[in-house]
């Protein structure tokens, strides 16, 4: 029983690193009906900018302010990324078909991951630790510190998000965008900036999944993102893509049924679940779990 | 079409001058081909060969050589890629005329290059690939390290003996030949001994969370764990078994897969107390190994690993073998070879067997605060 509530925690930080990219998908899918390939390499560069922001600090002693510390900034360079990639590589190419953009995506994709290669090298890097590491027990199950702020850390910007997005004018006018782009730009709303906004943030959340599995699991490399970007990608779809709640419901339930599947089964089998199971989704609900049926109006 | 037939001439005039020297040259020299990786993903393994080659064929020479004549020798890079290693060492021999041939460390590029060796009738030397079907592809490949069976074996006899643990579990890479093999070994190995393997958890090269196979293992309580993997997910593996609250009372076992300074920098205080199989250690006190350990660091201002080691003794039982036979022609040099007996090594007494492995004892060592302290000498 013990050993099955461990593997329920270890399900809900892995999960919530799915959910927290799973997140940029659903959100840049909503306002633009664009699969953003390139998301998983934003994670990537999110965790290396953590990487060198961490280095610079080598010298202090691992505390959360600087663990906060170099959140922000990899937060803050995503943020940028994302608006320049959606400044450059996917505004001139909007009103083209869906298939230009898609390729777009691929292409931004295979850019990152090369010039990753390039600028950081091939080679896998090992994050310093950041935080104070202590664990403690609760009912025999042990939570690590990275574990704990991983779960929290996750929670606490998925609800800033569902916060921003309700409450505030420009989570309304992303709502508008969402449900009807040119409707919202009859309305008055600076569509442009809404997108760019969409990518700001959904890039700046990739980045916090970056530092925080860093945390985690020190080894980063530029082709990290590709798997993590295909999981999330599935949690999105399996939550149902563009349904905010959906992708971290989504990301959760991959992490936790990925964790049980090597822990009780083989580890041979860890991704063939992940992807049998966006199979068995878009059979039996093609919407995800969440989401709602569109109609094709012709 | 004249101008063309002219410079097909002009060509021709410079090949032929050309052609006639290349056997011609190698009269007061004895050209020796080396491949290995110099640049790339595996890049510090043919690094330290290279280093360890050269710094014996320059002892041999300043020696006065064998037979009357000094070495030379030819190093090319094969880039990390095994498809290259064929292409470099085709070059060597038809090329260069390359009288043998030392490489290479990765099992994957020994196997592209060794038909090619022997169908040119040129003997092969690996340093250090343990992969059992690299010897096997005929008489003229031999390797002066030992196998992977043997390595497996030499973690379950130390267990068993220096550690009396009874209830061991495995974590495999199964993605790897070689961490499939070790594991196969030890396992048969330990249960021989009478201990129980009392869990078997898999993960893939390349991941980087392996808490859900620990958690089980954990449940377990195993004395040991066996972890037959490369440095980088070891590293990890041993940071997040702590991280789960497996006493560091139980320690990781492993091979030569360990042997990488990165090791330290990944897993950090989580590997102390923890075990490794290996060629040789820099501790050892015997006059060789600390002659070699520190003339090495004077002239490349690092500690030797195995793999430089081991590339040391490839040269020099490759001498040794030429001197003994007499002659440089390939099939006198395998010969005397496969004739090699008790050979003194930095990485031990090395005897070549009938498939053209080396029977020698390897070493454990333990993991303490980033150095490798030797623990013992298992003989074979």
């Amino acid at each position: 029983m013990n050993t099955f509530l461990q593997q329920i925690v270890n399900g809900l930080s892995l999960g919530s690193i799915y959910a927290l990219i799973a997140l940029g998908y659903t959100m840049v899918y909503g306002v633009l009906r664009l699969i953003n390939f390139a998301h998983g390499d934003v994670y990537m560069v999110g965790a290396y900018v953590g990487y060198y922001l961490s280095r610079k600090m080598a010298g202090r002693e691992p505390s959360f302010v600087s663990a906060f510390i170099v959140m922000l900034g990899a937060m803050a360079a995503c943020a940028l990324l994302g608006l320049v990639i959606e400044r450059l590589a996917y505004r001139p190419v909007r009103r083209a078909s869906r298939l230009t953009l898609l390729i777009t995506a691929i292409g931004v994709s295979l850019f990152l991951e090369n010039g990753g290669q390039l600028v950081f090298g091939p080679d896998p890097k090992f994050f310093p630790s950041l935080a104070p590491h202590f664990d403690f027990l609760v009912a025999d199950v042990r939570l690590t510190s990275e574990q704990t702020t991983v779960i929290g850390v996750s929670f606490l910007l998925m609800i800033l998000l569902r916060l921003f997005i309700m409450k505030t004018r420009t989570g309304k006018a992303m709502r508008a965008v969402s449900f009807n782009l040119d409707a919202a730009k009859l309305m008055g709303i600076s569509t442009d900036w809404i997108i760019a906004v969409t990518f700001a943030l959904g890039s700046a959340l990739a980045a916090a999944a970056g530092v925080l599995i860093g945390m985690q699991i020190p080894k980063i490399d530029p082709l990290m993102g590709i798997i993590y970007g295909l999981k999330a990608f599935v949690a999105a779809v399996l939550g149902g893509i563009g349904n905010v709640p959906g992708a971290v419901l989504g990301g959760l339930l991959i992490g936790i049924s990925e964790v049980m599947v090597v822990g009780y089964l083989s580890s041979t089998y860890r991704d063939a679940i992940a992807f049998g199971i966006l199979i068995l989704v878009l059979l039996l609900r093609p919407q995800g779990i969440l989401g709602r049926v569109q109609k094709e109006k012709v | 079409m004249r101008l063309r037939s002219l410079a097909w001439v002009a060509a021709a005039a410079m090949a032929l001058p050309a052609l006639g020297c290349g056997k011609g040259r190698t009269t007061d020299e004895i050209l020796i081909g080396e491949y290995g990786s110099l640049t790339g993903g595996i890049a510090t393994f043919g690094i330290s060969t290279k280093n360890g080659s050269t710094m014996a064929f320059d002892e041999i020479n300043s020696a006065g050589g064998i037979l009357g004549k000094k070495f030379k020798l030819l190093v090319e890079d094969d880039q990390s890629k095994p498809e290259e290693a064929g292409t470099v060492v085709t070059k060597l021999i038809n090329q260069n005329h390359v009288l043998a041939v030392i490489g290479q460390v990765a099992s994957s590029h020994s196997l592209a290059a060794a038909p090619i060796c022997q169908a040119n009738n040129i003997p092969m030397v690996s340093p250090s690939s343990t992969n059992p079907r690299v010897t096997q592809v005929g008489d003229y490949i031999f390797r002066v390290c030992f196998i992977d069976p043997f390595q497996g074996a030499v973690m379950a006899k130390f267990a068993t003996n220096t550690l009396k643990a009874k209830r061991v579990a495995i974590l495999v890479d199964v993605r790897s030949d070689y961490s499939v093999g070790l594991q196969t070994f030890f396992r048969e190995q330990f249960k021989q001994l009478g201990g129980q393997i009392v869990s078997e958890q898999s993960y893939s090269q390349g991941d980087s969370d392996f808490r859900a196979q620990l958690t089980q293992i954990k449940a377990i309580n195993p004395d040991a764990i066996y972890v037959p993997g490369y440095y980088t997910e070891v590293g990890t593996i041993a940071r997040q078994a702590r991280e789960l609250g497996i006493p560091s009372t139980v320690p990781l076992l492993g091979g030569d897969g360990w042997d990488s300074p990165k090791l330290w920098e990944i897993g950090g205080a989580a590997l102390n107390g923890c075990y490794l199989s290996n060629h040789y250690s820099v501790d050892d006190p015997s006059p060789l190994v600390q002659k070699f350990v520190a003339d090495y660091k004077a002239r490349f201002k690092e500690v030797p690993d195995a793999l430089a080691a081991l590339g040391y003794d490839a040269a020099k039982i490759l001498a040794d073998a030429m001197s003994r036979a007499g002659s440089t022609d390939g099939a006198k040099v395998r010969d005397a070879l496969a004739a090699t007996k008790d050979f003194a090594g930095v990485t031990g007494k090395i005897t070549i067997n009938k498939d053209r492995n080396a029977i020698k004892p390897a070493v454990v060592l333990k993991v303490e605060n980033g150095k490798f302290v030797y623990v013992e000498t298992v003989t074979p």
